[in-house]
């Protein structure tokens, strides 16, 4: 005899949610035929991290409708600092909630062809492209349950084109809102970078309540098609209420690159999918991601590269800080697919301890199914340096000052890479609030 | 009376456990460079680590004065403070700090909190610095000694040495490692420094950088204590001869020797 759960949704509320948006019968049968699938499907299995007790799944209501921003002088402070404003708004989305309040995309890159608007919109209006890149080439709505649930209640999220040819200077930028926790951030981002386009795309996630339970369910898809460059930045700093599902996945075509700096500082428990398809010959693939667990929060953060082209070339490289009891877990994968002749799998992964109670497991992992590769890794879990303290105080550094500075430089190559100066700004004194 | 006095008393220091100075007596007052010679293995390094209070050294028996003030209660940044420079034999490598945004902490940290440097005036003074050490100025930038050369890294210890302007400096095997050129450039730095407020301790077992640099005076370490002492014409005597007459001259049989028999 089974237990049957009673969820607050069902194929009669999916379906209506569906027909309200004014969503194509293609994606409301693409909802209604995952959630037949959440139903069968086991949750994800990420290793070393037991999730049977956490909450992925519950929530009070679907949606919570915000107001549009007339202005951006109306934000609040926390997310206007993201913006760099004296640059004049260039490409801009910004969610509150469920609610896309704000876009702005110049007129240069609309006559590009460039598209930059909320996905629920790009279903409707640019519905052929997003039916052909939607949950295929890259995360399948089949792989678990939480994968099927996301595609079922999807409820926010970005589409970004970029055509054949175009390359975009100016970075874009997403800010997704979270300050209802009752409402979940069923997120999908969605980005195609055409043949030989460019783009540089940076996303913030930021809570603006702390304590309030509630979940997020976050789906990026990057796909660089032949020889399309795609350098994204993300920093994720949602709550210690809100428990997070979250799986960026890229997928590279022949020649492509894709370049990752994810700056993953939430406060909650949090499950970190980052994978990398290097799909096409001579593609590369380059992550680097940074955390700071602090608290009781466990996080389990998965980072890998799967070569499947030959002569492609994937780089990870992990640093996580933990402190207070916080536990993590970084599975770092490099995997080389028979036939990835000359491919080059390379991986870091290290983690600095400043507590006792804080527990940190770094597991380096090669899967090589090919001979004529190359392929290494480096792994270490430890304290701060003392000689390398000893050093920074031997020039009049206090303490203090100097353990700041040797974890500031250890979380500074994902810093240094995001392309916006605000963004950048942010995740450097979001690290310096969780070390403290 | 110008300048500092730093005060060493019967200096004895152990490392794991094991007695590596016994007794070291000396004596570095502001407008003096005294050099420390000695073979391999006598204890010269400790000796400087012990001064900066290096966490492995542990100071078993003696003193260690700075203008009054007992060095050996001051943490390792007091010591720095109270004026203080150890330019390192083999100085870490800090991922993700740059040499800049470092000194710039090292400067600020002897400042008052709204008193620290100017950003132009410290942006100068480094320019000018590196540019007399001869230093590529994109070296500003780098990260902290991550993939300096050896004598990259040493010129970068003589950069901070000029940067801090310390009342003594301990200079640890500056001049290993450097090839003729660059030793040049570190003695040049060095010798800038000279005036009546700075005193400077220089460990070598090369006479060779005393060719650069004229000490006022000379000491012989051998088993861990300071076991003869004299003007610049003793360094010239221990290059023509080596240590063996100091040996014979004092009665001091090679403790490894005696631990062997």
């Amino acid at each position: 005899m089974t237990l049957q759960t009673q969820y607050p949704f069902d194929k009669g509320f999916v379906e209506s949610y569906a027909v309200s948006n004014g969503e194509p019968e293609w994606f409301k049968n693409l909802r209604l035929n995952a959630l037949e699938k959440f139903e069968v499907l086991p949750m994800p299995n990420p290793d070393k991290t037991k999730i049977e007790k956490w909450d992925l799944i519950s929530f009070k209501q679907h949606t919570a409708e915000d107001q549009s921003i007339a202005a951006i002088d109306a934000l609040p402070e926390k997310v206007k600092a993201l913006i760099d404003v004296e640059a004049g708004l260039k490409n801009l989305y910004i969610q509150q909630n469920q609610t896309p309040s704000f876009l702005s995309v110049t007129e240069d890159l609309k006559q590009q062809g460039v598209i930059f608007t909320d996905i629920l919109t790009a279903v409707k209006e640019h519905g052929e492209l997003v039916q052909k890149y939607f949950m295929t080439d890259g995360v399948k709505v089949d792989e678990h349950r939480l994968t099927a649930f996301h595609a079922a209640l999807v409820n926010g999220g970005a589409f970004l084109y970029i055509p054949k040819n175009v390359e975009v200077k100016e970075p874009i930028q997403s800010i997704f809102i979270h300050s209802n926790a009752d409402a979940p951030l069923i997120n999908h981002v969605l980005i195609v970078a055409d043949d030989n386009s460019s783009v540089t795309y940076v996303e913030n996630y930021i809570s603006l309540q702390d304590e309030a339970e509630g979940i997020a369910n976050i789906i990026t898809e990057v796909l660089a098609l032949t020889n399309a460059r795609v350098t994204f930045g993300a920093v994720d700093t949602l709550a210690h209420g809100v428990t997070t599902y979250v799986n960026r996945r890229g997928y590279a075509g022949r020649d492509a690159r894709i370049e990752w700096a994810l700056g993953l500082m939430n406060d909650g428990n949090t499950i970190s999918e980052n994978v990398t398809n290097l799909v096409g010959d001579g593609s590369v693939g380059d992550t680097k991601s940074v955390v700071v667990g602090r608290g009781d929060q466990k996080q389990n953060f998965t980072t890998k590269v799967v070569h499947f082209g030959k002569n492609s070339e994937g780089f990870i490289l992990k640093h996580g800080v933990m402190k207070d009891s916080a536990s993590s877990v970084f599975n770092g994968i490099g995997k080389i697919e028979h036939g990835a002749t000359k491919a080059n799998a390379q991986q870091e992964s290290r983690v600095l301890m400043l507590s006792e109670k804080a527990r940190g497991d770094a597991n380096p992992i090669l899967l090589i199914d090919e001979d004529d590769v190359m392929a290494g890794h480096a792994a270490s879990v430890g304290r701060v340096d003392p000689i390398q303290l000893y050093y920074l105080m031997s020039r009049g550094i206090p303490k203090v000052e100097a353990e700041r500075l040797v974890i500031h430089g250890f979380l500074a190559p994902v810093v240094n890479q995001l392309p916006i100066e605000g963004v950048k700004k942010q995740l450097s004194e979001v690290i310096e609030r969780k070390v403290k | 009376m110008a300048g500092s006095t730093l005060t060493i008393k019967d200096l004895h220091v152990a490392i794991d456990g094991k007695e590596i100075l016994k007794g070291v007596n000396l004596e570095v007052k502001g407008g003096e460079f005294h050099a420390i010679m000695g073979p391999n293995g006598t204890g010269k390094s400790t000796l400087s680590s012990a001064i900066m209070g290096h966490p492995k050294y542990e100071v078993t028996q003696g003193s260690i004065f700075l203008d009054g003030k007992d060095v050996l209660e001051m943490e390792v940044d007091e010591r720095a403070q109270a004026g203080l420079f150890l330019a390192m034999q083999y100085p870490s490598e800090i991922s993700g700090v740059t040499n800049a945004d470092f000194l710039r902490s090292a400067i600020n940290a002897r400042r008052e909190e709204g008193d620290e440097i100017p950003l132009m005036q410290f942006i100068k003074k480094m320019d000018k610095t590196m540019e007399f050490l001869e230093m590529d100025i994109n070296m500003a930038q780098r990260y902290l000694n991550e993939g300096f050369s050896g004598g990259e890294k040493k010129r970068n210890e003589i950069l901070q040495l000029m940067m801090i302007e310390p009342k003594i400096a301990i200079l640890d095997e500056i001049d290993s490692g450097l090839d003729i050129d660059a030793l040049k450039v570190v003695s040049k730095g060095i010798n800038s420094m000279r005036n009546s407020d700075f005193g400077c301790l220089i460990i070598t077992h090369y006479q060779r950088l005393l060719n650069y640099i004229t000490p006022d005076y000379v000491h012989v370490m051998m088993n861990g204590r300071v076991v003869k002492s004299g003007g610049p014409e003793l360094a010239t005597r221990l290059e023509a001869e080596g240590y063996d007459w100091i040996k014979q001259e004092l009665g001091i049989e090679d403790e490894e020797a005696v631990e062997v028999e």
